[in-house]
């Protein structure tokens, strides 16, 4: 069973009422919740007292849950291995030594290569992946009636989606259990669930099989979810349809603005990055003892054109580098060796040379938006002060002149001039990643880099944000670096698409070069774990378990290298590049 | 662990040579020294000096020898247990602190004790019901202790406790036992009068580790982790003690480095205000009466203490929390 809807509409309430871990300013007021374990009397849920010994009972033994966020639900000062068979400690009276053993065959049966390790570890020590397989080994210790998953896959990359989302569906055969399954991703619906149940604003709006609801979807809100939702059979100039559409303006921008020219465009690329280096040394150095120290490759040996308006796509996985890519373009971390040429109306400055009063004035021309409209708004400042600080700056005008700028920039992203006054926390999450946009582009930059811009948004609001971006960039003529993890995403917005996978650019070509054909078995991979939201292409599970495509040292020939070995370009097609190994030579 | 602390030890020579140093410069700073302030004192009186004799103490405290000179013989005296000679009590600075040493850390001790027996449950009971009655109360009783004068607080409290309890004011112990042997009748004397002091010294802290306690409390309260540990079954008061406490000690265990120090100074104002017989006191007017020897050592001792303390803290800290020990160190 899958609970479909936005956030805020009610979906997490509704499982933690299910478990009697509501918050403290939460009640039920009325009605029951009715569960019926195996060979037992069915119990009003509702009826009990939370905090009853009756209801610890039944929570973690007969119902248990699997929370989002796999890096903040285990705590982080008890091991792996303690925590999973606290579990089993409250429900079950047995020996401590068959808990350890029920323990780590749980820890196995949901893919710890070496469960014994893992039973002593730290969540701090796991990756995202694993965290979230402990954290399913903590809620099935007691093979549960029925399993709670409360977005569980929403925090990972899709890859390690497809495997925890196959996880959840092999365990729930094996142990015959029922699975709430809570997420706003329509694609983890169709390929999860049996029977769907669509909520807004605290309603069911729809519910019924899975078949019914995504052949003939019958509520207008469902049908909205549906158009909202970039995905790869979109026609050009086709546009994604937002649940509210928003309206912008954009003249006081636009004077002065002229269309660039094709012999503008195809003069210089607008950036052109030559064998971008760079890598961290992490300081793997305990407290109580030396190590060596270990050296990240974050980018290696990059070299990257990028034409002068158009909106290219960088996809990889978590760590593969885009970030420090992103930072690099910005000037906020210095490169160890390369270039990055930017074209400056034609004058062509190294950017990876400039300093002090130079890459300040520099500056103007690069403008960024962040992943986390939360964090990167500081929530002391009025949204007037925020929007006035790039002008304060840069010595833009007097005040009343910056205020007049500011309201022309909310304009700009579709919010009224009323919200001058108003603090970010009193803002939603698309109002707030707006802001970041108006904010970036306070100064009228050439470029704009969007670090994920869309990934923390609901997909209506998601839809909203992404139309405002295709919009402003062919109204203001910019070029975009367009960074994200969503392949569909990066196909609504981009022309030219580049995968990297740990530091290298694997492969770069036009959009639908890259989506139609690829080449490289890491792009067919990130491919294939995409969950449709349609139920003529449910995922492969088998292929995605089998294959491991974030090593490259295990990509078949001639793609397969290993860390220090040279690579080179094999064209496929016009534009369309893929990365082999180099035949022979070695670096 | 070991080579930690091997280096960790190491690099305390260097920082107690620098901070001896600069402990040496600022006692020296006034103008004069003891024996002037000292001939100045008793020509007010009207007595005479005879100039021969002072210059002959000079020659043996080698008060005409230069700055470096001075602090040499002082800092090597120290290595080998000659902490110098206080001229104001006419003895040797250990025989001078020696007993007073002893009562200061039971003092101390026992306000600890005191601090944290009251301060973790009214913190935990203010945390988990914030907003209360029970909280405002508490909180309003915890402000309270921490504004009010310590010193203010101890006139209060010797007044009350001669009136209802009859106990003697001031000091450790009933007058009688002053210079006996220890005894069961001293040890019970002590006992009885010890716990004036504590409550004394005790209350602000108390109050603002309740502050820190539920603050920190607070902020653990509603991870997700804690949710995690309720979904599971956890009962309430183990689900408490368990994660969000275990979390929020950290602060608490950071603060031990400032601590010890603290055992040993003692709270100073509040000890003359109730003459006790501890070191508080005796730094005062050690300092006023430029007695430099005496004050050197102190505050040498003092900075030793928080030398160690640092050390202490940090070296629980890592056994305590596995973020600090392992991070980076094992692959999982």
């Amino acid at each position: 069973m899958a609970l479909v809807g936005e956030s805020g509409s009610g979906k997490t309430v509704t499982a933690q009422a299910i478990l009697g871990i509501l918050p403290a300013n939460a009640k039920i007021t009325s009605g029951q919740i009715l569960f019926t374990p195996p060979k037992r009397d069915t119990i009003d849920i509702a009826s009990l007292n939370p905090d009853s010994a009756a209801m610890r009972d039944i929570r973690g033994d007969q119902i248990s849950i699997i929370f989002q966020e796999p890096m903040v639900s285990l705590s982080p000062m008890h091991t792996i291995g303690n925590q999973i068979s606290e579990a089993i400690r409250l429900h079950r009276n047995i020996p401590k030594a068959e808990e350890k053993a029920l323990t780590i065959e749980m820890l196995e049966l949901v893919g710890f290569a070496k469960p014994n390790l893992a039973y002593d570890a730290y969540p701090f020590e796991l990756s995202g992946g694993l965290r979230q397989r402990a954290m399913i080994a903590m809620a099935l210790i007691c093979h549960p009636a029925l399993l709670i998953a409360d977005e569980p896959t929403t925090a990972l990359d899709v890859t390690v989606q497809a495997q925890i989302l196959h996880l959840i569906k092999s365990l729930q055969s094996k142990l015959e259990m029922a699975v709430l399954l809570i997420t706003h991703d329509l694609g983890v619906v169709a390929n999860m669930a049996d029977d769907v149940v669509v909520m807004y604003h605290g309603e069911v709006m729809e519910s019924g099989p899975i078949d019914t609801l995504f052949r003939s979807p019958q509520h207008p809100y469902l049908k909205a979810l549906f158009s909202a939702v970039p995905h790869f059979d979109m026609k050009a100039g086709e546009r994604l349809k937002p649940i509210r559409e928003i309206a912008h303006e954009t003249r006081p921008f636009t004077h002065g603005l002229t269309a660039k020219t094709d012999a503008q465009r195809l003069a210089a690329p607008h950036l052109s990055i030559q064998n971008l280096d760079k890598s961290f040394v992490s300081r793997k150095q305990s407290w109580f003892g030396g190590s060596p120290q270990q050296t990240i490759q974050a980018v290696h040996d990059l070299s990257l054109d990028i034409a002068v308006g158009e909106s290219f796509g960088l996809v990889g996985e978590s760590g593969c580098g885009k970030t420090t890519l992103s930072k690099l373009l910005m000037g906020a971390v210095k490169p160890d060796s390369g270039s990055i040429i930017y074209n400056a109306h034609g004058e062509l400055v190294d950017m990876s040379t400039l300093q002090g009063e130079p890459l300040r004035r520099f500056r103007r021309r690069i403008g960024m938006v962040f992943q986390d409209p939360h964090g990167a708004l500081n929530p002391r400042m009025t949204i007037l002060n925020i929007l006035r600080e790039p002008l304060i700056i840069h010595n833009f005008g007097d005040e009343a002149s910056q205020r007049k700028r500011a309201e022309d920039l909310l304009a700009l992203v579709g919010l009224s001039a009323r919200f001058l006054n108003r603090y970010p926390h009193s803002l939603s999450g698309g109002q707030r990643q707006r802001v970041s946009i108006a904010r970036a582009l306070a100064l009228e930059p050439e470029l704009l880099i969007l670090d994920e811009p869309v990934s923390a948004l609901d997909v209506s609001v998601q839809a909203q944000v992404l139309n405002l971006l295709k919009d402003l960039q062919r109204e203001l003529g910019m070029t975009y670096i367009f960074i994200s993890h969503n392949i569909a995403v990066v196909d609504y917005i981009a022309d030219h698409i580049g995968v990297m996978c740990r530091g290298r650019l694997v492969e770069v070509g036009r959009r639908e070069q890259i989506l139609r054909q690829p080449e490289h078995p890491y792009t067919q991979a990130l491919m294939a774990a995409i969950p449709y939201p349609d139920l003529e292409r449910p995922l492969d599970f088998k292929q995605i378990i089998e294959s491991n495509y974030s090593e490259p040292q295990k990509w078949p020939s001639p793609y397969g290298h290993r860390p220090d070995q040279h690579t080179d370009w094999h064209p496929v097609a016009d534009g369309h590049l893929v990365r082999v190994a180099a035949t022979g030579s070695q670096s | 662990m070991a080579h930690y602390i091997g280096r960790r030890l190491l690099l305390m020579i260097p920082t107690l040579i620098v901070i001896s140093f600069i402990i040496f410069v600022i006692i020296q700073l006034p103008p004069g020294d003891y024996l002037e302030s000292y001939v100045a004192e008793l020509e007010s009186q009207g007595e005479s000096v005879d100039p021969a004799q002072i210059a002959a103490l000079r020659e043996q405290y080698g008060l005409d020898e230069p700055f470096l000179v001075q602090y040499l013989t002082w800092s090597t005296g120290m290595l080998h247990g000659d902490f110098g000679y206080s001229f104001e009590y006419g003895l040797p600075v250990t025989d001078v602190v020696g007993d007073r040493l002893f009562l200061t850390v039971t003092v101390s001790l026992f306000t600890i004790l005191f601090t944290w027996l009251i301060a973790f449950p009214i913190g935990m009971y203010t945390a988990t019901h914030q907003y209360s009655w029970g909280d405002y109360g508490l909180t309003l009783l915890g402000f309270l202790g921490l504004a009010t004068p310590n010193f203010l607080l101890a006139l209060v409290m010797l007044y009350f406790a001669n009136v209802t309890f009859g106990t003697s004011i001031g000091g450790l112990m009933d007058p009688e036992y002053l210079d006996a042997e220890w005894s069961w009748g001293k040890l019970t004397s002590i006992l009885e009068h010890l716990w004036i002091p504590v409550i004394v010294i005790g209350t602000s802290g108390t109050a603002a580790m309740i502050r820190r306690l539920r603050a920190n409390l607070l902020d653990e309260l509603h991870k997700p982790y804690v949710v995690t540990g309720r979904a599971k079954g956890v009962p309430p008061f183990r689900l408490l003690v368990k994660y969000p406490l275990r979390v929020s000690l950290n602060f608490f265990i950071a603060d031990i480095g400032s601590m010890l120090p603290s055992i040993i100074s003692g709270a100073e104002i509040v000890a003359v205000v109730l003459s006790l017989p501890t070191t508080g006191p005796i730094l005062i007017a050690a300092l006023q009466s430029q007695d430099m020897y005496l004050a050197g050592s102190f505050l040498m001792f003092l900075a030793l203490l928080t030398v160690i303390g640092v050390l202490v803290s940090d070296i629980a800290l890592a056994l305590l929390d596995p973020r600090i020990r392992l991070e980076g160190v094992r692959a999982s």
